[in-house]
């Protein structure tokens, strides 16, 4: 995880332990990125992706979660292999089927357990927020991965600004229901319009993001634009794309790939090599780019910083 | 129709070199998994031929097309090629010829268990196919053992079904192609036994 802001950080903001991590994964990424173009160049006609990305491949850093070799996946692989049903059940189908989405205006509901529900135009809502980029791995259920430069904004600051009811305990995302925006829509592949939820508490970690851009241009369409969820510990379909609804819940809710098939996804869905899809392995994942598999790690890497979130909790059953 | 059947294996080809760089002008058409994109195309044309080789006879039966009787066996060969390349793939990529990660991947996953089932059953076929084996098994003997492939199509179609996410439409569609295909021969079959009571 690499945390960068574009301006000076105010003082009040005291480094954080998960930043203070992060800046040495970063300096530990650098020298990795320096070892892999001295392998690459000396690798010479065999220096492609796979040379490179080997050269990189170093042990864990100090942390003992993060492998030093995470090198953003590129524009084109994060643009054009998407899973978003709403415009087509084929990963090259959101990319082309979604220019008939409007993203403004836009509406953002807030709704539920909140100091003040309602309607806000997505740029009111916004506004208040700067922006961050933040380079995440992200992690499939079926089992692939990418590393993706994300812009966006902590999600706990907005539920901050929101301020919740002390009796909410959980908030839920609903995507855009408009099957002529979204011809996925059309076809009863899921229960439309998608949603999903993360635990009040889940959703206040400073990892939680919700993200407008992605490196460093507003989010294309067939990434979630205008606004989605990311959430770099779980599996990528907890990260709820083009969202007009964020409610908060006194319990919780259901949630669509749950609904759709209880006993392949589960509510909590963090990334787990232990704990296999019930029809195929999550022990492994091909990172996009590389030909072999690589090792999955727990929590997609990030144990260090969202473990205590799940502590005495059977993680075999709460999948 | 040799080259026919060789053409899916040559347009994969040509989008490895152009993924390799080793084709200029070409443009891959594997998208950013080129890996699972090779898998899904070889399954499919598994697939696809193996609903071809299992439509001669009635196409000769019904229709008269005897000609295409001659190419039966060189389809069900490509069948064995396709999927041959599509195990392969799976062997090196994932399994990174790992035996031990193999077979537990088979134990555990119900949908892998079918499709090396379904491959494990071609094996035989594919050993078979040559005229010396026809001769040494006899026609008889030989025209039974390779009804090994109704059960293979059947286990090749249910390997998709499972291990697709959530759209099953395909799946289905290939299912339903074979319960026709297969269903053909079983109706034939109580027919022919009836015959001679109706005479």
């Amino acid at each position: 995880m690499i945390i960068r802001r574009p301006d000076d950080i105010p003082s009040s903001e005291i480094t954080s332990e998960a930043h203070y991590l992060a800046r040495r994964e970063f300096i530990a990424r650098a020298a990795g990125l320096g070892a892999a173009f001295v392998g690459a160049t000396l690798l010479g006609a065999c220096g492609t992706r796979d040379g490179a990305a080997a050269a990189a491949r170093g042990g864990p850093d100090s942390a003992g979660a993060t492998p030093l070799d995470d090198k953003p996946n590129s524009f084109e692989d994060v643009t054009s292999y998407n899973n978003y049903y709403e415009f087509g059940t084929d990963k090259a189908d959101p990319k082309a089927n979604s220019g008939s989405l409007r993203t403004r205006p836009w509406t953002v509901e807030v709704a539920g357990l909140v100091k003040s529900p309602g309607r806000v135009a997505i740029d009111d809502f916004l506004k208040p927020h700067r922006l961050e980029d933040r380079i995440y791995r992200h992690r499939c259920v079926e089992a692939w991965s990418m590393v993706i430069p994300w812009r966006g904004i902590p999600l706990r600051d907005v539920i901050t600004r929101l301020e919740p009811l002390p009796s909410a305990k959980f908030v839920q995302f609903t995507t855009l229901l408009d099957p002529r925006q979204m011809p996925g829509q059309q076809r009863n592949v899921l229960d439309w319009p998608y949603t999903d939820a993360l635990r009040l508490d889940e959703a206040m970690h400073p990892l939680a993001f919700l993200a407008t851009g992605l490196y460093g241009k507003s989010l294309p369409n067939q990434n979630g634009a205008p606004l989605r969820l990311v959430v770099p510990w779980k599996y990528g379909f907890k990260g709820v794309k083009a969202i007009v609804k964020i409610a908060f819940l006194d319990r919780q809710p259901a949630t669509t790939w749950n609904v759709a098939a209880p006993n392949e996804y589960g509510f909590y869905a963090n990334v787990n090599p232990d704990v296999d899809h019930p029809r195929w392995t999550q022990s492994r994942e091909r990172r996009i780019g590389e030909f072999r598999r690589r090792e999955t790690l727990m929590f997609n890497g990030y144990a260090s910083q969202v473990a205590s979130l799940y502590q005495g909790m059977d993680l075999r059953r709460n999948f | 129709m040799f080259a026919l059947c060789l053409l899916p294996f040559a347009h994969l080809t040509a989008d490895w070199l152009a993924e390799l760089g080793a084709l200029p002008g070409w443009r891959s058409s594997l998208g950013p998994e080129q890996i699972h994109a090779t898998q899904l195309r070889t399954g499919l044309w598994t697939l696809r031929l193996l609903a071809i080789t299992l439509a001669i006879t009635p196409a000769r039966e019904l229709f008269g097309l005897s000609a295409l009787a001659k190419y039966r066996r060189m389809l069900g060969l490509f069948v064995f090629f396709y999927v041959a390349v599509h195990v392969a793939t799976w062997t090196w990529a994932d399994a990174g010829f790992d035996v031990g990660y193999m077979l537990e991947e088979v134990r555990k996953h119900r949908y892998i268990l079918v499709g090396m089932l379904g491959f494990l059953l071609l094996v035989p076929l594919a050993v078979t196919s040559t005229k010396g084996w026809i001769r040494r098994l006899g026609g008889r003997r030989w025209n039974r053992l390779h009804r090994l492939i109704y059960p293979a199509a059947i286990a090749g179609t249910v390997h998709y079904l499972w291990a697709v996410k959530k759209d099953t439409f395909f799946p289905f569609v290939y299912l339903g192609l074979f319960a026709v295909l297969l269903g053909y021969r079983l109706a034939r079959t109580v027919l022919e036994r009836r015959a001679p009571a109706m005479l």
